[in-house]
């Protein structure tokens, strides 16, 4: 696989064409800079006394600009976008722990699991190493969901990079972030902060 | 007004966007929630009010914290040496 993975939220469908504009303009600028270089290596052409040079200064002090702010306005547009105000139907919480992840939905009764990642020996053929887990994470879809965050010993962090999420969980701290799964389908994320020996396990 | 909290009450899905948290960090709320609760509690049997008022509290604080933290809060309740101000 090349790339991203395939968007499952609206914001995580805008980051993803946001990196391929910005990714484009990367490959634009290295390959303008690589030809001058290539062209400069190339010439027997030499010229020893002082330049004066104040057209192409100007030029290549403002078209860097003008980029930058090409890129900085969808950045801070999505950035809006993901902080935008709304009223969730669900809430569920996820604390980490040594090395798994526990699942809370308190809304209307108390139901709580925990999620240990299937180990590589037990794995049936098929399933993705490092990925599977015992009990998994149901959650409607075209839904907004408030997931809360938090851990009870050390420094974790819990990412889907198909959703766009990637929320650190720090214990004594309740973090919070939206989610909203557009299409139905199984979506993997792995511990995004070192936590001991096991982690991203 | 008893009605508005009670079908309030009885309409709950989840706890809704609160203004007073708007950032991503949600630990006060879940406190707030948790202290509102049990104020809302004392005051009511002190003056003999309806306590299932305060049942919204319940709910809200029910949804945002962390079951290990309320059940850490309960015992500290239950022994008198919950640290809040009530």
């Amino acid at each position: 696989q090349l790339g991203l993975q395939d968007a499952t939220s609206p914001i995580m469908e805008e980051l993803l064409h946001f990196h391929d504009h910005t990714l484009m303009i990367v490959f634009l600028i290295s390959s303008l800079v690589l030809y001058i270089i290539s062209l400069m290596l190339t010439t027997k052409l030499t010229h020893t006394s002082t330049m004066d040079a104040q057209e192409v200064e100007t030029v290549w002090t403002i078209l860097p600009a003008i980029i930058l702010i090409l890129i900085a306005l969808p950045s801070l547009r999505i950035l809006y976008m993901m902080d935008e105000i709304n009223n969730p139907s669900l809430t569920v919480k996820t604390m980490g722990h040594q090395w798994y992840w526990s699942y809370e939905y308190t809304d209307y009764e108390d139901l709580n699991f925990d999620s240990y990642m299937i180990p590589t020996q037990e794995l049936k053929p098929g399933e993705l190493r490092l990925l599977e887990v015992d009990n998994r994470v149901i959650l409607p879809m075209e839904m907004t969901v408030r997931m809360l965050i938090s851990s009870e010993d050390v420094l974790h962090s819990w990412a889907v990079p198909s959703l766009g999420l990637k929320t650190d969980a720090i214990p004594g701290r309740l973090n919070q972030t939206t989610l909203m799964a557009m299409r139905p389908g199984l979506y993997y994320g792995q511990c995004s902060e070192i936590c001991g020996s096991n982690h991203s396990f | 007004m008893g009605e508005d909290i009670k079908s309030k009450i009885k309409e709950y899905q989840t706890a809704p966007f609160d203004s007073h948290f708007p950032n991503q960090n949600q630990t006060r709320n879940c406190w707030h929630n948790y202290l509102d609760f049990h104020s809302c509690e004392k005051a009511m049997t002190a003056k003999g009010g309806d306590v299932s008022m305060c049942k919204w509290y319940r709910h809200v604080y029910k949804s945002l914290c962390p079951i290990s933290w309320v059940l850490a809060w309960d015992d500290l309740w239950a022994e008198g040496t919950f640290p809040g101000k009530i």
